[in-house]
Formats: structure tokens, sequence, C-alpha cells
């Protein structure tokens, strides 16, 4: 009996840390998969995006912190930089679409592909020469309590992280499903060449699927700061790379796909770490997803008609 | 009229190259090599190595160069980036070695490069002194390769002894990165010296994670539930703060100790107060230092706004070795492959050498026989003094 509460103790609190984990991963993911169903682009820029976008949050934390503590309540100061950062934020993202992507908008697939990969890289260094390489340490917005509920840990922080991506998510899915802007971005990932004609123009709407995109990396970002304090200027990397691995395996264009997609490799990750030893982690983790192709070749909610479009 | 425009510009380039290595090529000057990651996982170890070698070029430009035989050389630092990175600090001296033509090379610091950047300075016949590199296999039979530290084959006993006495745990957990060979290395020798004491199987949990990894939970899910008494982790200052954090939100009540790479001064000021009380061993700590260990801190702090870490002091320490050896070489050739040998001998030579980090003789290895230090993060964030201990 006392193995089995042992035990189950262990998947819980292992449920937790993957649910913090796949957090990231899904709201990252989204802004990869809705530029894809928009505009067809992967946009490997986004890791990078959700890299300045955290050192914005950096800044404006910092910032925020310094001239309102003691004046406003720390939620408050939370939520100001939340939406300071997203709104500058977005800004990244219509930047990116206006400078990196849409000269090349009729270009081949692979230039447009190749500029996220050239914008990223640019935006790395800019970093590296603006601030140095030096690590920095990301303020806590809110003091970090710990929890202990039958044996199993956990942070106020955690909480609020899973809590504030999930709210994140319904309200992106409403905005898409419910809203005119939402109807207009999905017109277009069924055909941007015929929409175009019928009055909704793809040089608002696209740069619009960006700053939406970039928004929700600015909020990742913040929380990513909470969690994990230390910023650098290619964290953004290794992150974008497995949110874009989300994004294919969601489907495209899918928010519900990506999200799903992104807890499930955060479960992966998590438990896999857990069983083997960590050098197998990834190996494994993608070697399921590669199954999960295999028979889904289109992820999770990939619509049969994206073969006849391009790429 | 472009193109021409280009062409100009390309020759004066041209010019401007051939025009300076001509002149190097008329008078002597000593070159040093500095192998550092200026950029990369670690950029502070790679600004304090910096730092150290600006201090000592200063020196030695306030005594008009470097006397060698009677005869005053005029020195040059070299320094490259190794973006803490393998293969680039191979790269890197292989330019120094090849194209710059430098006399003996000081770094990389961390095992991970030291290793393979070794193994260029050895094949080339230079002279390389890692400051930092703890890992046996960065000397194992390289003549040419030297280092300014101890190994870890002392440092990993050291700590396990220290826990011993202190706490008088038994249950030890460890927490390593697996892709560096600093890490790897220091993990399995106190793994070896732990259970040697304790008895198989007092490594309760011996769990890994990859470079670059920022969530270690399901690692210290694992060992915080082993029943460990102790978690010992071998990282650098940009894992150590996220390490204590999570294993602090995970439960995990007893200290965390370290080993000499926690020694950076980024290593509190990215952890704060959650590092307090934390012990590791090192090279040297600052608080309390007395001669002209003290000089050195105080010199550094006063020109660079903060106290040295050790990887300053030793690399100030490797390069007053590389120093004495080119003095002790006795003049200055002229024909590089000639000199490095010269130097190589003299260094391998050195007896009783008096660092700012102890003292220092090598053995023909050429690993130094020293003390290591157990440094107390103290209530106010600095480096304490606590014991030391001596081969």
């Amino acid at each position: 009996m006392e193995a089995l509460i042992e035990l189950g103790q262990f998947i819980l609190q292992n449920l937790i840390n993957a649910l913090q984990r796949g957090s990231f991963y899904a709201v990252i993911s989204i802004g990869y998969s809705m530029v894809y169903g928009v505009l067809m682009l992967f946009n490997f820029a986004h890791g990078d995006i959700f890299m300045v976008a955290t050192y914005i949050g950096f800044g404006i934390a910092t910032l925020f912190l310094a001239l309102f503590t003691g004046f406003l309540p720390g939620p408050l100061i939370f939520l100001a930089t939340v939406v300071v950062t997203m709104f500058l934020a977005s800004w990244v993202g219509v930047f990116v679409e206006v400078a990196g992507y849409r000269p090349l908008r009729s270009a081949p697939r692979a230039s447009a592909a190749i500029t996220g990969l050239m914008i990223g890289i640019i935006f790395e260094t800019g970093i590296l020469i603006l601030l140095g390489a030096k690590r920095l340490n990301f303020p806590p917005l809110m003091e970090s309590i710990s929890y202990n509920v039958g044996g199993i840990y956990f942070t106020n922080v955690k909480v609020m992280i899973i809590i504030i991506s999930l709210l994140l998510m319904v309200a992106l899915h409403t905005f898409i499903q419910k809203t005119k802007w939402g109807m207009a971005m999905r017109a277009m990932s069924y055909d941007f060449l015929a929409v175009p004609l019928m009055g909704v123009s793809i040089n608002i709407i696209a740069p619009l699927t960006f700053a939406v995109g970039a928004g929700l990396a600015a909020v990742a970002g913040i929380l990513y700061g909470q969690a994990y304090p230390i910023l650098d200027p290619y964290m953004g990397v290794i992150l974008g790379w497995k949110a874009f691995v989300a994004a294919i395996l969601g489907g495209r264009g899918s928010i519900k796909g990506a999200a799903l997609a992104g807890y499930l490799i955060g479960f992966i990750e998590i438990f896999v770490a857990t069983i083997f030893p960590s050098t197998l982690r990834d190996l494994i983790a993608y070697s399921i997803i590669l199954l999960i192709l295999t028979f889904r070749p289109r992820g999770f909610f990939g619509m049969e008609h994206s073969t006849k479009l391009r790429l | 009229m472009k193109k021409l425009a280009c062409l100009v510009v390309v020759a004066f380039a041209f010019a401007m190259m051939f025009s300076t290595s001509a002149y190097s090529a008329r008078k002597t000057i000593i070159k040093i090599g500095i192998n550092a990651p200026m950029t990369g996982d670690i950029p502070k170890v790679g600004e304090g190595t910096k730092f150290a070698a600006m201090l000592w070029l200063e020196d030695i430009e306030k005594a008009g160069g470097l006397e060698v035989g009677g005869k005053k050389y005029d020195v040059e630092l070299v320094i490259e980036d190794n973006e803490a990175k393998a293969e680039s600090a191979v790269k890197a001296n292989m330019k120094m070695i090849s194209q710059d033509d430098v006399l003996a090379i000081v770094g990389p610091q961390s095992s991970k490069q030291a290793i393979p950047a070794g193994e260029v300075a050895n094949k080339y016949k230079t002279v390389m002194i890692s400051p930092w590199s703890t890992n046996p296999s960065t000397t194992l039979d390289r003549p040419y390769v030297f280092r300014g530290c101890f190994l870890d084959p002392f440092q990993g006993p050291v700590i396990a002894n220290f826990i011993t006495d202190e706490f008088g745990f038994t249950k030890a957990a460890v927490l390593y990165d697996v892709a560096s060979d600093y890490p790897k290395g220091l993990a399995e020798v106190f793994k070896a010296a732990w259970e040697k004491k304790h008895g198989a199987g007092s490594v309760v949990a011996y769990q890994s994670f990859t470079t670059k990894d920022t969530d270690f939970s399901s690692q210290l899910t694992q060992i915080v539930r082993s029943g460990a008494e102790v978690l010992f982790t071998p990282q650098y200052y940009n894992e150590v703060p996220l390490i204590v954090r999570q294993a602090k939100e995970l439960g995990w009540k007893g200290p965390i100790v370290g080993s000499d790479s926690w020694g950076s001064a980024e290593t509190v000021e990215l952890c704060g107060e959650a590092c307090y009380g934390l012990y590791f061993s090192s090279h040297y700590a600052a608080a309390g230092a007395k001669g002209a260990t003290k000089t050195f801190i105080d010199r550094y702090t006063a020109n660079f706004g903060y106290v040295p870490d050790d990887v300053a002091a030793l690399t100030w320490d490797a390069l007053r070795l590389t120093q004495q050896a080119i003095q002790d070489a006795g003049k200055i050739t002229g024909k590089i492959e000639k000199d490095r040998v010269a130097v190589k001998n003299a260094l391998a030579n050195i007896k009783n050498f008096s660092g700012i980090t102890g003292n220092m003789t090598f053995t023909p290895e050429g690993d130094p026989i020293k003390c290591a230090v157990i440094v107390k993060i103290n209530d106010s964030g600095e480096y304490e003094f606590y014991k030391s201990s001596c081969p």
C-alpha cells in the first residue's frame, strides 16, 4: 500500500513538472502554428522572437519593479508588465513580417524559410552586441511560495504558469473562432490567393498573425523568466525547435493541435528522463514523434486540403 | 566605378596585412596566446581571464618589457574567443600557433575545451597552460601541456571527505551534465570516492542532464525521493542557480555542495539568497586573503569593480608561470620552434613557484601539487574560506 502511495506521489509530482514544461512548448508552438496556417511558411525566427520578447519583458519588469514597488500591489505590476511587454513584442513580430517576409512573399518558399533563420541569428547577435554575453537574472514578479500537499510539491508560480497558459489558449481559440479578424485569418489559411480578392488584405492579416504569435511568446517569456530566471541570447533556439516540432505534430494551423502536441512533448520529455538516463531523453521523445507522424502524417488535426497548396 | 573602388579597398586591406606582418618580423615580440570563452555559455569565465591577463600585461609594460637574458622584449597578448565550444577552442589554438606564432598559450579554461585544445598544442610542440581545467586527460601523456590547478581525482575525495566530516551523512545524490567533460569526470570521481567511504550503493541517486537543459524537475524529483541527505552538483554558474532553485521548490531540504566550477563571480549574483550557506571546493577564497593574494584582489577590484573569481586568480598564476619559464629559458633566439621547446623545458623545471593560489611544483605529467580549499557562501554572498585540504 505504502509503495503504491509513493508511486502515486511520484507520478503526480512529475505530472505537475510536465504540465509546467509543456505549457511553454504549447504557448510557443501556437505562434509557429498560426503563421504556418495562415501564410504556409515556417517562421523559424519564432524561437528568437520569444527570446527578444523575454529580454523586453526583463527590461519592463526591472523598470516597473523599480518604479512601482510600494505604490502598486504585486499582481498589478505583474499585469502591467505582461500587457506592456505583449504590446512591444507584437511590434517585433510585425517588424519580422514586414522587413523579413513581405519582400519575399512571392519568392520560393525555401528563401522565406532561411530568412527566418537569418532573422533569428540577427536577433541573437544583436542582443549579444547590445547587452554582452553576460547572463541576466529575470527579477521575480511574485514571491515564490512552496506548497506541500500530500507529499507533492508545487509553487504558486507553477500553478500560475499552467493557469495563464491555458487561459491564453482558450482566449486565442475564441479570437480565431468567434471574431471577424479570426475569421479572416481562417479564410486566409484556406486559400491565400483567392481570399485577398474578396477584400481581405494579406498585408493586414499577415502582420496581425505575427503580432499575435509574438504577443503569446511575450507572455511565455515572462512566465519562463519566473520559472527559469537565467536569460541568455541563445535561449530561444532549442525551445523554438521543440515548439516547431509541436506545431507540426499538432497539424497545420491548428491551435488545439499545437497546444496538445506541446503538452505531449513536455510529458514525454519529463517521463522519459524519469525512467531512462537523460541522454536518451531526446532520442526517445523524437522517436515517438516520428512514429506518430508515420501514422498521422498531417499531425493530430491537420486538414486534408493542405496538400493542394504550395510546399 | 564601383568595382574599381572595391578593388582599391581589397588591395589596401592586403597591403595593411602585409605591412603589419613585415613589421613584426623585424622586431622580436613575445606573443602569448589566450584561449578563453569570451562568448557562449560561460562568458564570465572569459571576462575574468581577459581581465587578469590585462593586469599582467600592465605590469610587463610598466617594467618596459619582459626581460630575457638581459634584453627587454615587448609582449603582445593574442586573445582568441573559443565560445565555450570544443571545436572553436581547437581552431583558436591552431590559429594562434600557426598564424600568430605565439610562444605559449594560456587557456582554455574548461576541460571540455582544454582536452581537445591540448591535443593541438602538444602536436605542434607549443606550451599550453590551462589555468582551470581539472580533468586528468588535459595533461595526460602531453609533455607540452600544463595546468595551474589541482585535479579532479584529488578534488572528488576532498569533497566526499568534507561532507562526511562536516555533516556525517552517508547517502549522497549527484546531478551532473553528461555531455561535458568536467562535470562528468568529477561526478564519476566523487561517486567512486563516496562509495569507497560509505560502501556500494551509498550514492542513492546518480542523475544526469545534457548541456543547455534548463528544466531539471524530473531528475530532482527522483533525487528528493531517493532519501539522499546531500546533493553534489559539479556544474557551472549558469546552471547552479536553476538547480538550487528547482531543488528547493521540489522539497529538497538538505545541503547542496558544489565544486570549483561554482567559483565564478557570477554564481551568487544570479542565484541570490538561495545559494547562501552552500559550500563548494575551490582554488582560493577571496574573503580574508592575505599577502600577494590580497594585493591582486584589491588591484583587480579597483580596476574592474568586482572581486576576482578563481579563474582570474589562476590565470594570473598561469601567466606568471609562463613569464618565469620564458625568463628561465635564458634567451629568445627568434626561431619560434626552438624557443617553444626551451620554454617547455624551463616550465617543467620550475620548483616551489609561489603563486597567489598556493605554491606549485609540477609533476612530470605537468600537474601542480597544491592545496584545495572549501569555500562557504556566507550570508552576504561572499566566498569565505572555510577549510583547507592539502595532498
